[in-house]
């Protein structure tokens, strides 16, 4: 493997916990969907401040209230937040006090702000914006500093795929996390509705028998609840779509995405909200649809999302950079401003895998110290939300 | 782990792992064609016995019915008649191994 020196730091942001961030924000998280306005509203007011918007928080299952409020806590819990700031709008069925007292266990500041105990829309605004202000001058004095890789934690999602994608943008990026879990950085995956037809080889590669049964475990819980609302996908795999594309089984359009986890062991397999322990390869229980599953990559603390997509993408992530990743041409010309890297070299036999590879790995290196994405550049963030199974009730 | 395909220009085809027994066209190929092809046992090469459109895939050793189809270094199923190096594996001769009611 070649490794030039250089290469093996990055700069990033030193939390009080001992964690790493590539980014230094403050976040506001909107607790319940009736909150997501004003929410909207404060983060505007702050320069440099994301916002964190769902439709959850109330009218839900136990079970998915559950999931919501792990999910949001460890997204406050994500390095790439220095602070955060909640809005609650007061008799949402979720419990803001613990959700606040959990996200500070990491070390930061947080607030919370009630809308119905604020005086309503423009007396929360008044005290959510002096807060907001409050926080953003404090977290501003952090500098970046030289870190060593393997404080690196990576996200993986393709989406708005096409042929490009399972022949030369996730085989390249499986090329890069190879690297970078040889080089003990963390990487992290999902996508359970792709693994369908693939899971007996995650299973394979799973670190142990309890990795392997947890897998199988989310498989079988999914495909349970798409058979239940009278679906099946194992039945309907692949598609005619699929099938003028060239590939031919169930299993083959599987191992076309999850080939961008590259071929190490699967350390360990969480359920949707849980946040990762330790370094290597994980994998989190998430559907496939981008607001979601980034939520969930981002909640089990990735810093920044790998996105390999074919048709082009646009979205990126409240305070998660995500880099997108093409080797259709066409798309690349297209869409100059959702692609960051273009591997359609690939393709055209000018680069090998391990090439794009090396120039994947370079890149997500640049934007963990700091350069900016397209999706970051252009503000597109706003597409976000929480997974839930169960009904609005 | 080393693609053995994936080096020099104008490469029209992909080997994906080198334990695949197919390769992928990365352009619309045509029978007849001749093509570089690395094994472990060293450079050959293979002529097509149809034409491979762009994405599809063709096989790079005879595979027998009922035999295993590789792809990514995995098993994506197995043959449904014999098929001959340089022919098109799609679903007219390759069946899953996955799919509902089976291997499972």
């Amino acid at each position: 493997m070649r490794e030039m020196k250089g290469n093996l730091t990055f700069m990033g942001f030193r939390r009080a916990n001992g964690e790493v961030g590539v980014r230094n924000q403050l976040a506001v998280f909107s607790l319940v969907t009736c909150a997501n306005e004003a929410a909207i509203h404060v983060a505007r007011q702050v320069p440099g401040a994301a916002v964190f918007t769902h439709q959850n928080g109330c009218g839900q299952t136990q079970a998915d209230m559950e999931m919501v409020s792990r999910t949001l806590i460890h997204l406050g819990q994500n390095p790439n937040v220095g602070a955060a700031l909640l809005v609650s709008l007061g008799c949402e069925g979720l419990n803001p006090s613990r959700i606040a007292e959990e996200m500070g266990q990491s070390k930061k500041p947080v607030e919370i702000v009630r809308i119905q105990q604020e005086g309503g829309y423009f007396g929360a605004m008044a005290e959510a914006g002096l807060k907001a202000q409050k926080m953003a001058q404090a977290i501003s004095t952090l500098r970046r500093e030289e870190v060593g890789i393997e404080e690196l934690v990576l996200g993986l999602k393709c989406g708005a795929s096409d042929p490009t994608s399972g022949l030369a943008a996730n085989p390249a990026l499986g090329k890069a996390v190879d690297r970078l879990i040889g080089l003990n950085a963390a990487v992290i995956f999902g996508e359970t509705t792709e693994v369908i037809g693939a899971e007996h080889i995650l299973a394979k590669r799973s670190k142990n028998r309890e990795v392997a049964e947890k897998l199988l475990s989310f498989v079988d819980g999914l495909e349970r609840r798409v058979k239940a609302s009278g679906s099946d996908i194992r039945g309907g795999n692949p598609s005619a779509g699929n099938i003028a594309g060239g590939i031919s089984t169930l299993e083959e359009k599987s191992l076309g995405s999850i080939v961008k986890s590259g071929s190490s062991l699967i350390q360990d397999a969480y359920e949707y909200g849980e946040r990762k322990r330790g370094r290597g390869l994980f994998f989190v229980d998430s559907p496939g649809r981008e607001p979601e599953i980034m939520a969930g990559l981002s909640a089990a603390g990735s810093q920044i999302i790998a996105f390999a997509t074919g048709l082009g993408a646009p979205q990126g992530f409240p305070f998660v950079p995500v880099l997108k990743i093409c080797a259709n041409w066409k798309t690349v010309a297209r869409l100059p401003d959702f692609i960051d890297l273009d591997v359609s070299g690939v393709i055209s036999g000018e680069e090998s895998l391990e090439e794009a590879g090396d120039r994947i790995f370079a890149e997500i290196l640049a934007v963990a110290s700091g350069k900016g994405t397209k999706a970051e550049t252009l503000g597109y963030s706003g597409s976000t939300n929480i997974y839930t199974t169960g009904p609005i009730v | 782990m080393v693609d053995q395909q994936t080096q020099g220009q104008g490469r029209r085809h992909i080997l994906l792992h080198p334990s695949d027994n197919t390769a992928t066209a990365l352009a619309d190929l045509q029978k007849g064609e001749i093509l570089p092809l690395a094994s472990g046992k060293g450079n050959s090469s293979i002529t097509l016995t149809e034409s491979i459109p762009f994405a599809h895939k063709f096989a790079t050793t005879f595979i027998p019915q009922a035999g295993e189809v590789r792809k990514y270094g995995e098993l994506i199923g197995e043959a449904s008649q014999d098929i001959h190096p340089g022919g098109l594996v799609h679903i007219h001769n390759l069946v899953s191994q996955r799919s509902r009611g089976q291997g499972r």
